[in-house]
C-alpha cells in the first residue's frame, strides 16, 4: 500500500499538436507500474516546470516534433533547476536531428529518443536513472 | 531523492517542500510522521470540498473553473486553493495515468493554486489511502478551501462523504433513467447536486429526476419542489432522524463548465453550505467524526503491519495449505493464527 512509485510527468512543450507518441509512452510507463501525469498539449516551459514541482516527479519526459527543441528543452531544464529540482531526470522524445542530441545532453538532458524506439528501452533507462 | 523536508518551510509557503512532504506521505516514509506531527496543530481550518460523479461528467473541468473562482482575482486578497485530483491505479501493473491536469491548464502557474495528482493505489472507495493525510498537510500549509476530486465514481465510491465537509456530486445528461436517481449510493451523499453539460439535450430531464429523487428521499426541507399539502403528508411519515437535517435543502444546479456557466452560483452555494455547517454546529460534528475514523483506520493498519512482521511465514504457509486441503475453513485458521501470536 505504501511503496515508492516512480512518478513521471509527460508533457508536450510548444505548438505541435501530435501527441500520439506522448500517449504511447505514457501508456507504456503506466503498464510498467509507474505513475504518469499527462498534462496535454501546448505547454510552456513555465507550465511544465510548475507541474513537475507540484507533482514532485522523478522524471520529466518531453515530446517535441516541432523542431523547437533547442529553444524549449533548455528552458525547461533551467526552470527545473531554478525551482531547486536538480535531481529530476529530463528525457526527450521526438524528431531530434543527430547533431542536436549532443547539444541537448550538454544542457542536462538524460536521454533522447527518436522514432522506432522500443518502449522497453525507455522503461529500463528510467528505472536506472531514478535509482542513482 | 531522500532530501529531508522542513515542516516550517511548508508553513512559510515553500512549495517544493510541500510537494516533497506529500510524496513522503504517499510513500509512507518515516519522515511523513514527523511532518504530520509538526503541521497538525495548524490544521482544522480548511474547508474540504469533494467533487465526485461518474467518469466523463466533467469533474476536472468544473474544478478548473471552481478553483479560479474560489481564489478570487483581486490582487492582495487572493486565497490559497489546493486541488487533490485522484485517478485510478491499474489493478494489473500498479501504474497509473493521471490525466486530470489536462483539464486544469488554466490553473498552472496561477498564484496561490496548488494541484496534486494522486493515484488510488488499490484503494476502492474513490479516494487513495492517503488522501485524508494529503488534505491535512495542505490544510497545515494554509490552503483553504481544498478541492478533492475523486476517481470517476459509480454508485458505491462514497468515501469522500467521510472526508469532505461539502460534497458536490456531478451528473451529466443521458447517463441513466430516473430509477438510477433513486438507487442508493452516490446521490445520497450529495450536499450539492450539479448537472454539468447543461447545454446538452436531456439536461432538463436530468435536473427534474434529481429533484424528484430529492423530494422522495429526504425530509421536509427538500420538498420545496413538491406541493405544500403533499409536503405535509409526506413529512409526517418520514421522520427518520438523520434525514431531518434542518436548514439544508440539497440544491440542484446546472452548469456548463467548459464555458464557466453556472460556476458563480456553484461557488456561492459552496460558501453558503460552509456557513450553514458552521452555524448549525455540523462542522464540528463532521470534524470529530473524521478524526475518530482516521484514528481507527490507522490503528487497524498498524495492527495489521505489526502482525505481518511477527507472523512466522512457515507456519502461515502450513495453515494456508491446510485450508486449501479443506481441513478447516479460513475463519478458523485466522482465529488460530491470531491467538497463537497475540
Amino acid at each position: 500500500m505504501t511503496e515508492k512509485k516512480i512518478r513521471v510527468l509527460i508533457a508536450k512543450p510548444g505548438l505541435d499538436g501530435h501527441d500520439r507518441g506522448a500517449k504511447v509512452i505514457a501508456r507504456a510507463l503506466r503498464d510498467a507500474g509507474m505513475e504518469v501525469i499527462y498534462t496535454g498539449l501546448r505547454q510552456t516551459p513555465e507550465m511544465i516546470a510548475e507541474a513537475a514541482l507540484q507533482e514532485d516527479v522523478d522524471v520529466v519526459g518531453l515530446s517535441i516534433l516541432s523542431g523547437a527543441h533547442n529553444a524549449l528543452v533548455p528552458s525547461v531544464v533551467d526552470k527545473l533547476h531554478g525551482f531547486g529540482m536538480d535531481n529530476v531526470k529530463v528525457f526527450v522524445g521526438g524528431i531530434i536531428p543527430k547533431e542536436d542530441i549532443q547539444i541537448l545532453k550538454e544542457k542536462g538532458v538524460h536521454a533522447v529518443y527518436g522514432p522506432g524506439t522500443d518502449t522497453r528501452d525507455v522503461i529500463e533507462d528510467i528505472r536506472q536513472a531514478v535509482k542513482t | 531523492m531522500m532530501s529531508s523536508v522542513d515542516p516550517m518551510a511548508i508553513r512559510q509557503g515553500d512549495r517544493l517542500a510541500l510537494a516533497k512532504a506529500l510524496t513522503a506521505i504517499e510513500n509512507g516514509t518515516p519522515e511523513s510522521q514527523i511532518i504530520q506531527e509538526a503541521l497538525f496543530p495548524y490544521t482544522g481550518n480548511a474547508h474540504l470540498v469533494g467533487i465526485t460523479g461518474a467518469s466523463g461528467t466533467g469533474k476536472s473541468t468544473l474544478v478548473n473553473k471552481l478553483a479560479l473562482a474560489l481564489r478570487g482575482s483581486k490582487k492582495g486578497s487572493l486565497k490559497k486553493i489546493a486541488v487533490i485530483a485522484v485517478d485510478p491505479s491499474s489493478p494489473f501493473s500498479g501504474g497509473a495515468l493521471l490525466g486530470d491536469r489536462i483539464r486544469m491548464q488554466d490553473l498552472v502557474g496561477e498564484e496561490g493554486i496548488f494541484i496534486r495528482s494522486m493515484a488510488s493505489r488499490g484503494a476502492m472507495g474513490g479516494l487513495a489511502h492517503n488522501t485524508a493525510a494529503f488534505a491535512t498537510v495542505l490544510d497545515g500549509a494554509g490552503y483553504d478551501p481544498i478541492l478533492i476530486e475523486t476517481v470517476g465514481a459509480g454508485q458505491t465510491e462514497v468515501e469522500i462523504a467521510q472526508l469532505a465537509h461539502t460534497v458536490i456530486v456531478v451528473e451529466a445528461p443521458g447517463l441513466g433513467d430516473d430509477i438510477q436517481a433513486i438507487k442508493a449510493g452516490i446521490l445520497e451523499i450529495a450536499d450539492i447536486l450539479v448537472v454539468n453539460k447543461a447545454d446538452k439535450p436531456g439536461a432538463e430531464n436530468t435536473v427534474r429526476s434529481l429533484q424528484a429523487m430529492l423530494a422522495l428521499a429526504k425530509g421536509e426541507n427538500s420538498l420545496l419542489a413538491a406541493g405544500k399539502h403533499m409536503r405535509q403528508q409526506l413529512t409526517s411519515k418520514m421522520r427518520s432522524p438523520e434525514k431531518i437535517s434542518k436548514g439544508w435543502a440539497v440544491p440542484v444546479l446546472s452548469t456548463v463548465a467548459t464555458e464557466g456557466k453556472g460556476t458563480a452560483q456553484l461557488v456561492q452555494m459552496i460558501n453558503k453550505h460552509r456557513a450553514y455547517l458552521a452555524s448549525s454546529g455540523l462542522w464540528q460534528v463532521k470534524e470529530n467524526e473524521r478524526l475518530r475514523r482516521d484514528l481507527e483506520v490507522i490503528i487497524h493498519d498498524l495492527l495489521v503491519d505489526q502482525w505481518e512482521r511477527q507472523v512466522d511465514p512457515d507456519q502461515l504457509e502450513m495453515v494456508v495449505s491446510e485450508v486449501i486441503q479443506r481441513k478447516y475453513p479460513p475463519v478458523k485458521a485466522a482465529e488460530s493464527l491470531l491467538s497463537i501470536k497475540s
